[in-house]
């Protein structure tokens, strides 16, 4: 399983994707750190089955809600990522989609966020609900398979 | 006596640029009223940030300014605190400078050639819409841009946020097996940026000229990257040094970036256009034969044209990148020692969308005690506003929607990077009633 932490560390709220994938390394778990840039993402997970990828999010829900989505939908509720950048995670998954370089499964954690300003603190709903995804996506990792046994290469999602 | 209506060209939020601004412009009757360009973000906060900070650590944390563009931040920190320090790098870092240069602008023009502009011209909300009728190529684009990545990535030492950037050199080198590995690669990329010229020159280009003082790094030998002489059409010709007597940033209400101007004279264009203006003599002779063929020659006066003037420049940055790689011979170490000592050292550098200054007052324990930062798009921003004023004129005919988007059009030609300058573009043009 691929994990990608999306956003920039240094733009308050916006670096939520990151410390999830700060926080699951120092847990031992393999996690990547990415702008959240379309094309790099597209290509990040080019050779990878079973992605889950986290950003910050803007839906107008209140600050620190975490919602998840199935990457494989479209994903018209998502398209205000908050990342700072031209394209984001909601544009990568759709052009991947076009382009038929989705991965066979992809989940989406999306941190709603507040503050997106340089050098700003991240806000407290923000970091409590890193310490969320975190753990779900601990259990997303060590999930039963389908056939009932652990196996941590494989999410449960769906 | 009945006013023509009021109208506002209103684009709320500016897709497909980097960052956060918004646009509003006022058409009172059959006249172009208020023009501003509106940039949320405060953008003191890194210069702030690095005072009391060790000078070793400025090509890191000015990395974190932008996200396409961290490159230009590193090479102009470490060249501004390089000359404070008297120090002098090993011609084979200085080469791989250029390389790790040309590994932005390939990965950064490709993304606004294909994916942010493109879409203007060929009538597509966005490059998503644009994949479905043209998927070969945005593939294209995909292969280009992380030809480009390649290159950051090596040289940068990991995939964001590049580290191995220092004042003195790399912390880490390449080897000439690394760099040779990436041959295959540059040559294709090469090739699909002279496509890329030939396809942007078949575009579509508004009828829109303007009389701009062109500003950019020239090189007695190079098409300028780290190193040269400040000049413009304008007569200006100066060192780094010297670039705050030349140059001042007023502060505007309607904007936290800073309107640079040139001191007398007003707005000025700094990017593709004034570099290929001012220096088409220094591009490599692929590259020059490919604008000519293009039917593109200095100078070009056409903003819009700008896309094509990136393309010519992938081509210059593939070729330049491939010349680097053949002419590479490891240096004895990877970087010069830097002593703390007392100075002040400014430098400019050519980022993709233009002129980037540093400039850093280092205490005796090498502690920053001042750095300023003028970005490019700070520099365009006085003039993009110049340009609607003017474009808008000439778009008060037209229905408000697709004067809005012409209008978006425009800003975007510059590649506007207002994450760096200060982040969304939101776009507002009004309309007023007048009597007559």
């Amino acid at each position: 399983m691929l994990i990608i932490g999306c956003g920039n560390r240094e733009r308050s709220d916006d670096g939520a994707g990151i410390l999830v994938a700060e926080r699951l390394r120092e847990l031992g778990i393999e996690a990547n750190t990415r702008s959240g840039e379309a094309v790099d993402l597209i290509e990040a997970w080019k050779s990878a089955d079973d992605v889950i990828v986290v950003d910050a999010v803007v839906t107008g829900a209140p600050v620190g809600t975490v919602q998840a989505w199935d990457g494989r939908q479209p994903l018209a509720s998502v398209s205000t990522t908050a990342s700072t950048h031209g394209l984001g995670v909601a544009e990568a998954i759709e052009l991947a989609q076009i382009l038929d370089r989705l991965p066979m499964r992809l989940r989406v954690y999306g941190v709603e966020g507040r503050r997106f300003e340089p050098g700003a603190e991240i806000s407290p709903e923000v970091q409590r609900a890193v310490e969320e995804v975190v753990r779900r996506i601990i259990a997303d990792v060590s999930a039963p398979h389908d056939s009932g046994r652990p196996n941590p290469h494989n999410s449960a999602f769906y | 006596m009945t006013g023509r209506g009021a109208r506002t060209i209103r684009v709320d939020t500016l897709a497909r640029v980097e960052g956060e601004g918004s646009l509003y412009i006022k058409l009172v009757g059959e006249r172009v009223g208020e023009v501003q360009l509106r940039i949320y973000e405060p953008p003191r906060f890194f210069e702030a940030f690095l005072r009391g900070r060790h000078f070793s650590e400025a090509p890191d944390i000015t990395a974190r300014i932008c996200g396409i563009c961290p490159i230009a931040y590193q090479m102009s920190a470490v060249h501004a605190i390089e000359r404070a320090l008297g120090v002098r790098i090993d011609p084979a870092v200085r080469l791989l400078r250029r390389l790790f240069y040309c590994g932005e602008w390939i990965e950064s023009h490709t993304l606004h050639v294909y994916m942010l502009h493109a879409p203007d011209f060929l009538g597509y909300q966005d490059v998503i819409a644009m994949a479905r009728d043209h998927r070969a190529v945005v593939e294209k684009a995909l292969r280009l841009k992380k030809i480009g990545n390649r290159i950051v990535q090596l040289l940068g030492g990991r995939e964001i946020h590049p580290i191995s950037a220092a004042v003195g050199g790399f912390y880490k080198i390449p080897t000439k097996q690394q760099l040779r590995d990436l041959v295959d690669d540059l040559e294709w990329a090469l090739e699909a940026s002279l496509e890329t010229v030939r396809w942007t020159a078949g575009l579509q280009f508004p009828n829109f000229e303007q009389d701009y003082e062109f500003v950019a790094l020239r090189h007695s030998d190079e098409y300028a990257f780290n190193e040269g002489r400040l000049v413009s059409n304008r007569g200006l010709d100066i060192d780094a040094a010297e670039y705050e007597d030349h140059f001042v940033e007023l502060q505007v209400k309607h904007s936290n970036a800073l309107h640079s101007v040139v001191r007398g004279r007003g707005s000025y264009l700094v990017g593709p256009l004034a570099r290929f203006n001012l220096n088409f003599d220094k591009l490599p002779e692929v590259a020059r034969k490919a604008a000519v063929d293009a039917g593109l020659r200095p100078p070009v006066k056409n903003i819009f044209r700008s896309i094509v003037v990136r393309a010519v420049e992938l081509v210059f940055a593939c070729a330049e990148a491939l010349r680097a790689i053949h002419e590479y011979e490891p240096p004895a170490a990877p970087r010069v020692e830097a002593p703390n000592r007392i100075g002040v050292g400014q430098a400019i550098t050519e980022a993709p969308r233009g002129i980037l200054y540093h400039r850093y007052a280092l205490d005796d324990n090498g502690l920053i005690v001042t750095a300023k930062i003028v970005p490019p798009t700070s520099q365009n921003q006085k003039r993009i506003e110049d340009d609607l004023r003017e474009y808008a004129a000439q778009l008060v005919v037209w229905p408000i929607e697709e004067a809005t988007w012409k209008c978006e059009q425009e800003v975007r030609s510059y590649d506007p990077c207002i994450s760096c300058a200060t982040h969304f573009l939101r776009v507002v043009v009004e309309r007023e009633d007048v009597k007559d």
